[in-house]
């Protein structure tokens, strides 16, 4: 199986997401498996600052050479900031998906959604499960 | 073996003439003209005195100059370097790049209807609207609908049209849905038509075995859902064998089908949307009835109605007035509008009833009959070497994926690039989503055995030189005039037109 990057400080969804306590506001980016799978990135929609999403809402969306795909609120809340500078350099994605390529950061509606991600452990096994060849 | 016997054993490409061919820019010389006015006969006038001051422009734009054989070459050249379904297999999956025979060409080419004005007056055009209203109820007995339109451009205007047909209904109704159930096999013009009309798009998981299941339906089809979408054959080339059961279960909350018709080859003179619970659909004329498709000529996308919705169809609608030929009809109060200036691409309507009328309804099945034996037979060539996600008989169109070839570092976009040294376009590649790799074959009825042999042997040939010489799959092509382009930097930076080096 290829290698993939999964910080032990992190939680994540079952969308590839992975989201950080930061004070009061929650960063979130996509995974490094997710941005292996996706190739190379060419263009990243954000929402506004001030939008509000559901868990599970589409709330923007990555592009690649291969494919177009959603991203999914990980917990639901307000949009705090946005990561200006992917409109012009999408590739951060790729480079440095943990560090400069987060997406954006949200002010949680409830905390406690944070607590029903995966932690790095079972995201492994999620990720695992999914690269195995099928029989 | 070497590159060059692999490929001399394929025996699909040799090394032809290979023009390289600047930019018509770039060939531009001061003064150089293609054509010599003749002498002004007429007195001068004085464009300062006569045009207001911004209509006036005191410089020349940049245009190429440039003598008549230059810019003939220069084209003719390019031409040459298309690939074309004339040329050879053109296997691109949920395209259906089906040859398109030269009595068509022909028939589009009658004067009648090449030099026809679309302002001329309907007594003027009554040959073409004979022959647009034959075509609708031929259209709508191959797909067991009740009423057709021939006005939108693609595929995706007609299903822009089928989901404004959907809201303007259930409006009327004064029902408030706001919700529409997209497989998640779909094409993408499936959810963004929906989106388009302001639906929220919910996916509906395919089960295992790649179809949708009554149960996954059932328990999405809340009362504020407008529509499914649904193909059939999906994408993955299955037949949805679940359908009627699946149409039952939204009609029964109220809700409509949407028939993408892309595949409709499959199923011509076997089995009928209409039948199987379809309420509004397209058809994609560059694929099912051999218009020219992609760089050849614009799409043709009918939409085809069950009476219900028939009220909702795009003005004008061709009628048949007793006694005094055929006309336009614009008195439908709740139609949507109009999508297309007069009345939708003609030729290509043409090229389509030449086709329907020169196969008739047996030749019609036979299509659909050999479409989906090689599809399977090529299935049944290439399993040895790559892997079937969704290992079932298939229709029109099979689905491998690079996932076998994990361990060589070959991936599909390798695979494909690598298919260009061996003469042939691509075939449809990381679609659907829902297949990690996926590498999507639609060989269409034209091809021969031998064609389809050839075709399989060049896809074996790169399976072996995977696991042989990976990097010269992964560098592929190497036969083109350029190789590997950098597909990255053209998406993130894309320079869209040539500019003067000092400018
Ligand atoms: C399954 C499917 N649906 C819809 C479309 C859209 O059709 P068009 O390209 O004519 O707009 C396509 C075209 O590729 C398709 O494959």
């Amino acid at each position: 199986m290829a290698d993939y990057e999964i910080p032990d400080d992190l939680r994540y969804s079952e969308e590839d997401e992975w989201a950080r306590l930061e004070d009061d506001c929650v960063v979130f980016g996509i995974t490094d498996y997710a941005q292996q799978q996706l190739g190379d990135i060419v263009f990243v929609e954000l929402p506004q600052v001030g939008d509000r999403f559901a868990k599970g809402d589409a709330f923007g969306v990555v592009e690649s050479v291969k494919a177009v795909s959603d991203v999914y609120a990980p917990i639901s809340g307000e949009v705090v900031s946005v990561n200006e500078d992917l409109a012009d350099r999408p590739e951060l994605v790729n480079a440095d998906c943990y560090g400069s390529g987060w997406l954006c950061i949200i002010r949680p509606g409830d905390e406690a959604e944070l607590e029903s991600l995966l932690d790095a452990k079972a995201y492994r096994i999620y990720v695992e499960e999914r690269s195995e060849p099928d029989q | 073996m070497s590159d060059g016997e692999a490929r001399a054993r394929v025996g699909n490409v040799g090394n032809g003439f290979a023009y390289e061919e600047p930019l018509l820019f770039e060939r531009s010389r001061p003064g150089r003209v293609g054509c010599s006015l003749p002498r002004l006969d007429v007195p001068e006038v004085d464009a300062h005195a006569t045009l207001p001051e911004g209509a006036l422009r005191d410089d020349l734009p940049d245009l190429p100059e440039l003598s008549e054989v230059e810019v003939v070459r220069h084209f003719t050249r390019i031409s040459t370097w298309n690939a074309s379904v004339d040329l050879g297999l053109y296997p691109l999956g949920s395209c259906t790049m089906k040859y398109n025979p030269k009595l068509n060409e022909k028939v589009a080419r009658l004067p009648g209807f090449a030099c026809a004005h679309p302002l001329q007056p309907v007594e003027l055009l009554q040959g073409f609207l004979h022959l647009a209203y034959e075509l609708e109820r031929h259209l709508a007995e191959i797909s067991g609908m009740d009423r057709v339109s021939l006005q939108p451009a693609a595929g995706a205007q007609g299903e822009l049209a089928g989901i404004m047909m959907i809201r303007a209904y259930f409006e009327h109704r004064g029902q408030r849905r706001s919700r529409i159930l997209v497989p998640d096999s779909a094409h993408g013009t499936n959810p963004s038509s929906a989106a388009l009309n302001g639906y929220e798009v919910v996916a509906v998981p395919s089960g295992e075995d790649g179809i949708l299941h009554p149960d996954a339906i059932e328990a999405l089809m809340t009362p504020d859902v407008a529509a499914l979408m649904l193909t059939n054959p999906n994408t993955l080339g299955l037949f949805e064998s679940n359908i009627a059961r699946i149409t039952e279960i939204v009609h029964a909350r109220g809700g409509l089908v949407y028939g993408d018709g892309a595949n409709l080859n499959a199923l011509l003179g076997i089995a009928r949307p209409g039948d199987l619970g379809t309420d509004v659909m397209h058809f994609n004329l560059h694929k099912t009835f051999s218009t020219p498709h992609g760089g050849g000529g614009p799409g043709a996308g009918p939409i085809g109605v069950k009476n219900t919705l028939a009220p909702y169809l795009p003005v004008p609608v061709v009628c048949r007035r007793d006694g005094a030929g055929y006309d336009l009809d614009y008195d439908f109060p709740r139609s949507i509008g109009r999508l297309h200036a007069n009345f939708g691409n003609v030729a290509m309507a043409v090229r389509a009833y030449a086709y329907l009328r020169s196969l008739g309804p047996d030749g019609l099945r036979r299509c659909a009959e050999m479409a989906v034996l090689n599809a399977n037979y090529l299935l049944a060539r290439l399993r040895p070497a790559y892997h079937v996600p969704y290992d079932r008989p298939v229709m029109h169109e099979c689905v491998l994926s690079d996932q076998r070839l994990e361990s060589t570092g070959v991936t599909t976009i390798d695979v494909a690039k690598r298919l260009i040294d061996y003469g042939y376009h691509p075939p449809t590649i990381y679609f659907p989503l829902i297949v990690h790799g996926a590498l999507m074959i639609e060989p269409t009825e034209s091809e021969s055995i031998e064609g389809l042999d050839r075709f399989v042997e060049a896809l074996l040939a790169i399976e072996r030189e995977a696991r042989e010489n990976p990097d010269l799959v992964r560098s592929a092509p190497h036969h083109t005039r350029r190789s590997r382009l950098d597909e990255t930097r053209a998406a993130r930076r894309p320079v869209l037109r040539w500019q003067p080096e000092d400018g």
